[in-house]
Order: C-alpha cells, then structure tokens, then sequence
C-alpha cells in the first residue's frame, strides 16, 4: 500500500494505483475526457492534470502513478490554470453547436466548460470543419465535434477487439476513421456512443428523438440473451426512446451489446398488436378481451373435453418472463396436460429426466475473468454471448487460454489456442478423444461411467492438445454453448463435457440461449418426462389446440416451416404475441396482445441462475395486456387454483419463495445414465445452422436499425474450399439446399471456418425456414 | 564538411564509406580490443561515463548515465536503437556521417550492444534521405560478411544484429518513443512516460535509444579512452561535435568543432556572415532552440553550458545564421508553420496550440495583426508549455516565446504600422544573395 495525500486528504492505495483511482477514492474529482476506468490509459486530452509536490511540470492524474508520500493538489491555482488552459484548447476548434447536438445537456465538454471554460473565445479565426464518417446503421456522426480522445478508438480495439477505427493524419488534422470504405461491425458498437464526451458520435436510431433532460431513466432487464444486461430504459410521454446500459459490474459492467441497446425500436413496430383479435370464417376481426378470453378459455375447456387434456399444448419463448412461463405451464397442468416446453429450439431431449437440476453457467458470470482454461463446445460465441465473450477477451490478455470444439468457427476476436473444427455428427466423437486424452493425461486409471466408448475412442493430436490445455489449468471451464444445446446428440455432448470437466477438475456450465434459459427451467415450463411431449413432439404431430407465448413458431423453434403444418391441423391455436405475423394469421384462431419487457413486470433469471425482476416502464401500447395478468384470467376462468394469483409478486413467490432468489439446489448440469449415441463417420453433406444475433427473437427481428446492419444480411450458405471443390460448385452460385424437410435456394459462398463435409446456413430466418432442422444431412443442387 | 574532430576527419578520400577506407582509420580497432581483451561491460561504460560524451540528439543526456539505466540482467530481449530521424530543420549532421562514416555507427552500435547487454538493435533513417538510406544497408551488409555483425561477432561469443529502418517523413519520429512505435509498424505517436524506454521500449522490452552521432563518437572513446575524448572538448562537454551551419553565412555546412570553441571561430570557418552583413540573430540548436540576438550569441562559445547560459539550448548542433536583412516575423511564421503541421494531434494543447500559434503569427506577419497579439502569443506558449505528451509543444513555443522576447519591437511594428520593420527591398536584396 502507498501512502498519498490528496487535496489535503490522507489515504492509502494499492501499488500501481495512478493518481486518478486515489482521487476517485477520497472523491476529489478530477476533470478528464480520455481516461476511462475500463480502457487503456491515453492521456491524450490533458485536463486531468494536476499539481504534484516537487513536480517542475502539472502532470496528468489518470497516467501518473502513486509514489509513497505523494501530494496532490487537484484544485490548486497550479492545477485549475492547466486545467483551463487545456479546455480553453478543446474549444477552440470545437463548433460550440449545442443547441442542435444530440449530446447537449448529457454532454462532458459541456458540462466541464461550464467550470472550465472561458465567457468569451480568444480564437477568432475560422474553426476546423472535419468531414463525417459512415459508421453504419446505429452510430451518427458529428466529426467536427470530435476532441480526439481517442476513446472509441480504445474501445473497439480492447474491449470488442476489433481494430475498427483509428485516428489517420496529424496534427490538427487528426481524425478519426474507419478504415477506408469501411463501417464499424462490432456487435458492441452502441458502446461508443456512449464513450464519447461529445456530440461526435451519436445514437442514429435515437438522433433528435428528445433531450435528455426531458426523458424519465428507469430500469430495466434486458430480454434478449442469458447474461440479463441491466438497462436504463429512457421514456418521454409514455414511449420508450432508448435504451443505455444500468452499470452493473457483475453483469454487463458498463457495457450493453447492440441488440440490448437497439431493439427498442421494435417497441414502436407497426406491427405491434393493440387488440385481441379472433378469427371467425377465416375473417379475422378484432374483439374485446372479454371476448377474445372467452374464447380462449372456452376453446380450452371444449378441446379438454372432446379430446382428453392430453390434446393441449404449449410452447412458449425462452425470452418470456419466469411468471409467464410459471402460468403457461399452470393452465396447462391445470387442464390436465403435461405438454410444455421453452426450450424451442432444441432437438434431442434424452437427457430430461436424467438432469439433476436446470442447466446454467456452472459459475457466477464475474468469475469468467479469473478462468485461466476454457473449453468452448458448439457455439458461434462471439454473436450468441457478445458480453461474456468481451470478458472472455480481457481474461485471455491475462491468460486465459481458450480451446473450442466447432463445426464452424467464426473469428472471435479473440485468441484461440486450439480450434477443433469437425462437422456436427462428429463432435461427440471429438470429445470422446478429449476425454480419452485427459485419461491419459491424468495417468490414473479411468473410473467413470463411458469406459466401454472411451475403449473405442480414437486419438487426435488436435484433441489431445485440448486435454493438455484443460489439464494444464488452475481454473478451467468446460462450456457447451447454444448449437451443442440445440444439437441432434445435445445430450451426448451434456454427458461427455460433462465427464471432461469432472475428469479435468473443471467447472461445468451451459452457457444458455436466452433471457430465461434458466429460468424456464425454475418455472417448471418443462414437459416431466413420459408425462409429456416436449417441444419436438409437440410440432412433430398436431395436437388439438395450443398455445403460442411470444413465439413465432417457424423462427423460433428447430421445426421450422414444418410447425406451420402442424399448427395448420389443430383445432385452436390462441397466440399471446406482442407482434402480428403474417404466418400468425394464418394458423391462429385467437390473437391476444401481450405487453413486451418495457410494458410488463416480470423476472428474467440470467445464465448464473440470477433471478433479476423488473417493473414496468412504460403503460402498455393500446389494448396490450401483461401476458401474466392474461394467462391469469385464462387460468381463473377455467377455475384453476394454481392460477389464483393477486400479484405479479405472488407469482413470483410461488416460483421463486419469499426471497425471489434461485434456490442453489434447483441448479445443476449434471446428468445421469445418458446413453452415449457416437455417429459413425460419416460422408454426406451435414447443415450447421446460426442463429444470426439479430434474428434470434421476435423483438430483435423487428429493429429496424438492427436489420440494417451486416450482421442481419440475408443467410447464404457457407461452405469450406474443400467442400466446394467436392460439389464441384463455385463460390457465388445460387444453389438449391434441400433437407428432409424442405428445400431453398441460396447464394453459395466459401467460408474457411466450416468444417468439411458442412453446409452453414442461418436459421431463424424467412428463407432458411423450409428446411427445417437445425442439423441433419442436406443435399446441394445448382440452380 | 570540415572536421576538427573525429567522425568527420579523414574522410576526404574516395568511397570513404566502404568497410575498407574505414577499417584503414582505425575503423573496428575498438571492437577488436574489446573482443579480444575481454573487456567488461562496466568498463566500457565507465569509460563511455568518463568520456562525458552528452547525447548529441539534442537532450544532452549523457550517454554514460542512459547506458548505466539498462537493466542488463533483465531476462529476454532488450533492444539498441539508434535515431537517425534527423528531422529538425536545419539539423543535417546525421545525414553526413551515414553518408560518408557509417561504420562509425555501426561499430559504435555494436560496443554499445556489448555494453548493455543486447542482441539486436535498429536504426531509424528518417524518410527522405532514401539513398542514405540505401548506403546504410550495404554498409551492415559488408559488417555482416566480415563477421562483425551477426552470430558470434569476430569469433566471440557475443552476437548483435543491427537493422536499418526507414521512416516516412514524420518529424514526430524523431521522439524516442513516437520512433519505437514508428518502428513497431504503428502511427507514430509518441508514449506517454512513465514508463521509460529503458524498461518499456521496443515491444515493451528494455531499450536504449541514441543519436546517430553519440554512436559515432564511441569507438574513438573505446579505442583512445574517456579521458582522450574529454580532453578534446571541456569538462562536462566532452569531445567535438557537428555543427551543422545553415542561414546567411558564406560556407553552410557541417562542422566538426571542440566542444567550447568560440561561436565567432565557427561562425568564420563557415565564411562569415555574406555580403558582409551585420550578424541579427542565431538559433544555435536547431528549430526548436530559442533564437538569441547576435550580441549574446558572439559572447557564447559552444557548448551546452555556454549556450544554455545564453538562454538557448546547443541542441542538435544546428547553427542557423541570420542577418541584418531578415524579417523575424517572417522567419518565425515559417517555424510556427512547421510545428503546425508536425503535431501528431495527439494530445490536446500541441494538436490545437501550434495551429493557434501559427495563425497569430500569420496574421501579423500579414498586416492583420492586433495590439494584445504578443500577449496572446504568450499566454498560448504558457499554456502549451508543460502540458504535454512529448517535447514537440515546448519545442513549438520556445522559438515563439524567444522571437517575441528579443525582437518584440519588430513584431510591435508590424502590428502598428502592418508592414515590417526591415523594408521588403531589403529583404529582397537578401534573398537575391541566397538565391546566388
């Protein structure tokens, strides 16, 4: 520890500290523009300078470093000089437009100029005009009123570890850029908007939309992925204008990706429903609630009785709330039917019954940074988790080694040592050489339950570089990311990760797709086995009558098209959507119009099993109800008793106890007796399937700015040199892909991440829905 | 060239730069001793310390303390750079000895690679001295062959490797640390210090970064020790040192002087002030050093204590010589200019200070000056002064501060009355001289 006085205030610092963390400390604040606690130090801007005793010179208090016995004075006439100087600097060639910049009244030059700035300006000569840059669809520039601190510069090269943006020339005629031609593509890039002191960089999709003065702050959880970003949801006259990150170091810290920051924007989506809507002759008219539950309950009741409870289903969203979830499968198991399932996407569900408790991360998400080995196993991580991969990142310039097992990669921006890159009915092979290598690795004798398949396991150098990574760790983590979750062996892969991790002393964890991942889990939304048909079943052959909440069937479920058959043949489909869909119309017979996350209360629980509840932040647009209050009255009209609720707060005890905490015990990835499918090799085509960032929720889908972007650009199918020479098909065909399900046609283009023998093609995606499956073999036809 | 010294003296036979002409100078005697002698480490820079040899890049740091700051037991890689970035106008001494001497570099690179431990080391050719450059590159080549560079250096133990790297014009690289970044293939900008490159250099190892001519200067302190070097100059400004004399003398060029030599010596070595004009004013250290009036400057002698009592700094060695028929205004306009356009726009107060600058003096110097302009000027210098990442915003203003200071009343003039105080055809007729 270091001894420093600062501003006359003794206090003690751990080494290494600068002057700025001690000033921070004792809470002297120290004006400043470039420094940020999260990125490297610049030390560019100058106005953190300050009076050091024995100094010649003032010096800059974010780079200075504690000397024991230092003394500091922050607000010495030495100090306030050098600090007005330098504002006085910083507004010389600054245009001083406040009154039409986007940033006024949340502006730090603003706000520093008003202490530091000088009433009139020395500079009367003409003022830098500097040209704007296009940085894509989120990010508005105003480069003329760009200070050159360099901040999102830093951010995009350390924190989304790509070198985006740069300062080309010099001098005064320093700017910033993109490279040439270029736009930015981080799937963080709204972070820079907020990095920047000034006006210069600004939210496109907010640009004039209020001051921010005029706007009410309140918090928010984010829907979309399974880290459960905190969020500051801004609302002027009852809308939502945008939404900034709630700081929260154990999650998002500071930062919030580009779907949680943007997809506020589907919020005000034409296609919002403002009434319940039924369907009477193939006409669909709108009705009041009264009616439109009615008929639901009705419908519900009159199936039940013709067909036996066993006949209704539901399926319901992995972004909805815990207590939407929890009454879901309450009026479903209220009815008498078992049938219930979030997890849509999914295709192989032999492990149920055999879990021991929800599948989560394994570990608190604030502990990713002290891993020091990571397995990754079937994910596209960068896009499926774009803030644990930005933990993943800092972790790895300390260390942290990271192997990942993939049918294909893309560049994760971050290092990674061992790529294992096999086509998907060859994953659980790999891993058996992983787990066979860590045997021999161990030297001891193997004591678990897959002798008889490690006795047939091969030995690959790329997997036994693996073992040795994991083997060689302190801390190391084996995680099995969305595609080996949705994958057609899913459970084979739980098993085998899971025995990799006990054998290697590794943390085990499902990282999870969704805002309620978990949480669907906790709320029971999940079919007990052989006492109900999960969500394959449940689209594999027609039910009587369902229920669809915040789904659209042929994106958000591993069917496809093919549910839009099914759908087709049922008796009653009652959809609880905050969105129409053309698709909707077509298989639905009741229409009911649930509030999104802004409009409702409701708990999401994170990856680390994290129960995080929100209140409402706006009134729910037009007739709009919260889904929990509508599955409450479906459930009150049916008389149900485990529907009979009086508050959100009670639905949350009865699923959560009086706490609202996740009990640890309901936790678990541990699985039990799975039989182990190992594929043997095989030659013919197999699909990989992503679900691009943007499209993987209704929401999301609806952005208008996050459509806009390249990660939202119609699928194509990728496939390796290799596999291309194989065809005998050039990159940029248009090329036929046909699966079991269905086919389509689609631009063919060379993609060295994919594994041979692999054809990639987004799903959750208008042209790659007909062919259903998420895996599986495919066939490649020129058009 | 005229040399009275040691890196300059005996070149005036042909191809002066090939190994040859030099191993025949004496050229290499001083790695050859160490080599075969054995001789310590501590030692040499004992010696290089007793010498008092001050870093001839313009600092004046002397080079025996750097080398000492050299964690020689630091494990891995440490790196020797030398900065041959010789970018300050009216600097061009560097470009001289690569020229015609460039073994001395390369010899004195490689005792100082024995000296601190290093195995590899750079060296910065600034942009537009391309064949200088190229010449260099042979040079390290013909080392090389003759087994003085490379693995096992003379059949020793001890290996160095020496690269040339040629930078792209950037004054700005001629910081130390804006040249390691330059030479790691980044924008070069130079680092904010702590730390200093002896800890954190290139790529983030130990370095040690010298001028062109302070590597010069080692084999001759080798091979004839510190005292022999001292000697040769006066106590605390060992040696000779380049002048490099540009501006209104007869004969402008490089001059290799004793340390201590009377400014009106070198002053008639370079031929006098031309046309037989009054002496006005000398900036003896480069672009960068504060001007002084003649009558200070007769009484200097030069070297780095005489100059900096005189209230400027020796600097790089560049001498430029101004007189009678020179407008201050202007002459300071087209400084002002350069340092304007070399920012690298980094930090605040030297990315938008040096623009301010130039445009007061510009103005001015154009008839559109006002009465608070000097104060102005200033009150812009105090604020750049200090302030900043590097030595670029202090070497801006101190040629501004110095102008205003010893020739206020021309400036004074040129606001009132919006023309100079030295009439146009006066001027002219300076010019003309130049021109012939």
């Amino acid at each position: 520890m270091l001894e420093i006085e600062i501003d006359g205030k003794q206090l003690q610092v751990p080494d290494g500290s600068t002057v700025m963390e001690a000033a921070t400390q004792v809470g002297a604040y120290v004006p400043h523009f470039c420094y940020h606690k999260k990125l490297s130090i610049a030390a560019n801007c100058r106005m953190c300078l300050v009076q050091v005793e024995k100094a010649p010179k003032p010096l800059p208090a974010c780079a200075t470093p504690v000397t024991n016995g230092m003394k500091v004075w922050t607000h010495s006439e030495q100090a306030v000089k050098a600090q007005k100087g330098v504002m006085e600097f910083l507004l010389i060639n600054h245009p001083l437009d406040c009154p039409i910049c986007d940033q006024g009244g949340e502006c730090q030059l603003q706000d520093l100029s008003v202490g530091y700035g000088g009433v009139q300006s020395r500079y009367e000569e003409e003022k830098r005009v500097v040209s704007n840059k296009d940085l894509g669809p989120l990010v508005s520039t105003d480069m003329t009123r760009c200070i050159n601190c360099t901040r999102c510069v830093r951010f995009t090269t350390e924190i989304a570890g790509l070198m985006e943006l740069g300062q080309a020339f010099r001098g005064e005629h320093a700017e910033i850029m993109p490279f040439v031609e270029k736009t930015i593509e981080t799937e963080l890039s709204g972070n820079i908007i907020d990095l920047c002191p000034v006006g210069a960089l600004t939210s496109k999709p907010f640009r004039f939309g209020a001051r921010a003065w005029e706007m009410s702050r309140r918090k928010s959880v984010s829907p979309h992925d399974s880290l459960g970003s905190n969020l500051v949801v801004q609302i002027k006259n009852d809308q939502v204008k945008r939404v900034l990150p709630l700081e929260n170091e154990e999650l998002n810290e500071c930062w919030l990706s580009d779907k949680d920051r943007f997809s506020y924007e589907a919020l005000a989506s034409e296609e919002r429903l403002t009434r319940p809507m039924i369907k009477q002759g193939g006409q669909w008219t709108e009705a009041d609630w009264a009616t439109a539950l009615e008929y639901v309950a009705n419908g519900l009741k009159s199936v039940t009785a013709e067909h036996g409870a066993a006949s209704i289903g539901a399926l319901a969203s992995p972004h909805s709330t815990l207590e939407e979830l929890y009454l879901t499968q309450a009026v479903v198991r209220g009815l008498g039917s078992g049938n219930v399932d979030f997890r849509l996407r999914q295709s192989d569900f032999s492990a149920d019954g055999k879990r021991e408790g929800a599948p989560w991360l394994g570990m608190p998400v604030s502990k990713i940074g002290s891993l020091d080995r990571l397995f990754v196993i079937g994910s596209f991580f960068r896009k499926d988790h774009p803030l644990i991969a930005q933990r993943i990142r800092q972790a790895a310039k300390r260390g942290l080694k990271v192997s990942a097992l993939n049918p294909a990669f893309d560049d994760w921006q971050l290092p990674v040592v061992n790529a294992l890159n096999v086509r998907p009915s060859a994953m659980a092979s790999s891993l058996l050489a992983v787990l066979k290598g860590l045997v021999e690795i161990s030297g001891e004798a193997y004591d678990g339950e897959y002798a008889a398949a490690l006795a047939g396991a091969s030995s690959e150098p790329a997997a036994r570089a693996i073992a040795e990574s994991i083997a060689s760790g302190r801390r190391s983590a084996v995680w099995l990311g969305n595609l080996a979750v949705q994958h057609q062996d899913a459970a084979t892969l739980h098993a085998l990760a899971q025995e990799i991790a006990r054998v290697a002393k590794a943390t085990f964890g499902v990282v999870g797709e969704a805002a309620n991942s978990v949480g669907g889990y906790i709320a029971n939304a999940v079919p007990v086995a052989g006492k109900g048909l999960n969500a394959a079943q449940m689209l594999a052959s027609p039910l009587k009558a369902y229920l669809l909440l915040n789904l659209e069937p042929e994106l958000d479920t591993a069917a496809g098209s093919s549910a839009l058959r099914t759908l087709g043949k049922a008796e009653m489909v009652a959809v609880f959507s905050a969105f129409k869909s053309a698709a909707a119309l077509e298989y639905a017979d009741v229409i009911l119009p649930v509030a999104p996350f802004t409009e409702t209360a409701g708990t999401y629980v994170n990856c680390e099993g994290r129960a995080q509840s929100f209140y409402p932040v706006v009134k729910p647009r037009g007739e709009a109800r919260p889904g929990w209050k509508v599955l409450k009255v479906i459930g009150d009209m049916l008389g149900l008793e485990s529907c009979s609720v009086d508050s959100i707060e009670d639905v949350r005890k009865r699923v959560l106890g009086a706490d609202g905490f996740v009990e640890p015990a309901k936790l678990g990835n541990a699985v039990h007796g799975v039989e182990l499918k190992i594929a043997p090799a095989s030659v013919r085509l197999e699909r990989v399937a992503d679900v691009p960032i943007y499209f993987a929720d209704p929401i999301a889908r609806r952005s208008a700015a996050l459509q806009q972007t390249t990660d939202a650009a119609e699928p194509k199918a990728r496939v390796s040199k290799a596999t291309l020479a194989q065809i005998g098909i050039d990159s940029g065909a248009r090329v036929k892909l046909v699966s079991s399900e269905g086919s389509v046609v689609v631009t063919l283009i060379e993609d060295e991440g994919v594994a041979g023998g692999c054809v990639r093609l987004a799903a959750a995606h208008v042209l790659t829905a007909p062919l259903g499956a998420l895996n599986g073999e495919v066939s490649v036809e020129r058009v | 060239m005229t040399s009275q010294g040691i890196i300059l003296s005996g070149l005036d036979g042909d191809r002066t730069w090939r190994l040859a002409d030099y191993v025949k100078r004496g050229g290499y005697d001083a790695l050859r001793k160490i080599i075969a002698e054995k001789i310590p480490a501590d030692q040499i820079i004992s010696e290089v310390k007793k010498s008092a040899l001050r870093g001839r890049g313009g600092a004046g740091f002397p080079t025996g303390l750097k080398w000492s700051f050299m964690p020689r037991a630091f494990p891995g890689a440490k790196y020797i750079a030398c900065n041959s970035d010789e970018g300050e106008p009216g600097t061009f001494k560097d470009r001289d000895i690569l020229r015609y001497n460039p073994h001395s570099v390369i010899e004195g690179m490689v005792i100082a690679g024995y000296a601190m431990g290093c195995e590899r080391g750079y060296n910065y050719i600034h942009g537009e001295i391309f064949e200088t450059y190229e010449r260099f590159e042979e040079a390290l080549q013909e080392a090389r062959e003759a087994g003085l560079l490379g693995n096992n250096i003379l059949g020793s133990d001890f290996s160095f490797d020496l690269f040339a790297h040629h930078g792209y014009g950037a004054y700005i690289c001629g910081e130390e640390t804006a040249l390691l970044e330059s030479i790691e293939g980044k924008k070069g900008q130079p680092r904010f210090k702590p730390p200093f490159p002896a800890s954190f250099g290139l790529y983030g190892k130990p370095t040690t970064i010298n001028n062109t001519e302070t590597f010069a200067s080692i084999p001759y302190i080798i091979r004839e020790g510190g005292d022999a070097f001292l000697a040769l100059g006066k106590p605390n400004n060992g040696g000779t040192k380049l002048f490099s004399v540009s501006g209104h003398v007869n004969k402008p060029g490089n001059y290799e002087i004793p340390l201590g030599t009377p400014f009106s010596t070198l002053l008639e070595m370079a031929g006098g002030v031309r046309g037989g004009r009054k002496l006005k004013a000398v900036i003896p250290g480069g672009s960068s050093a504060p001007v002084l009036p003649a009558s200070v400057m007769m009484d200097c002698t030069m070297d780095y204590d005489s100059i900096s009592k005189g209230g400027s700094m020796l600097g790089s060695g560049a001498v430029i010589v101004m007189d009678e028929t020179t407008c201050m205004v202007k002459a300071l306009e087209r400084l002002s200019y350069f340092y304007f356009e070399e920012s690298c726009g980094q930090c605040t107060p030297c990315r938008e200070g040096t623009g301010w600058l130039y445009r007061v003096v510009h103005r001015i110097e154009n008839g559109l000056g006002r009465p608070d302009d000097l104060d102005l000027l200033n009150s812009v210098t105090a604020n750049i002064m200090g302030r900043t990442i590097c030595a670029l915003g202090d070497a801006a203003s101190m040629p501004v501060q110095s102008f205003v200071k010893h020739f206020g009343d021309e400036f004074a003039f040129h606001i009132e009355h919006k023309k100079c105080l030295v009439p146009k055809d006066v001027q002219h007729e300076g010019s003309k001289i130049y021109v012939a």
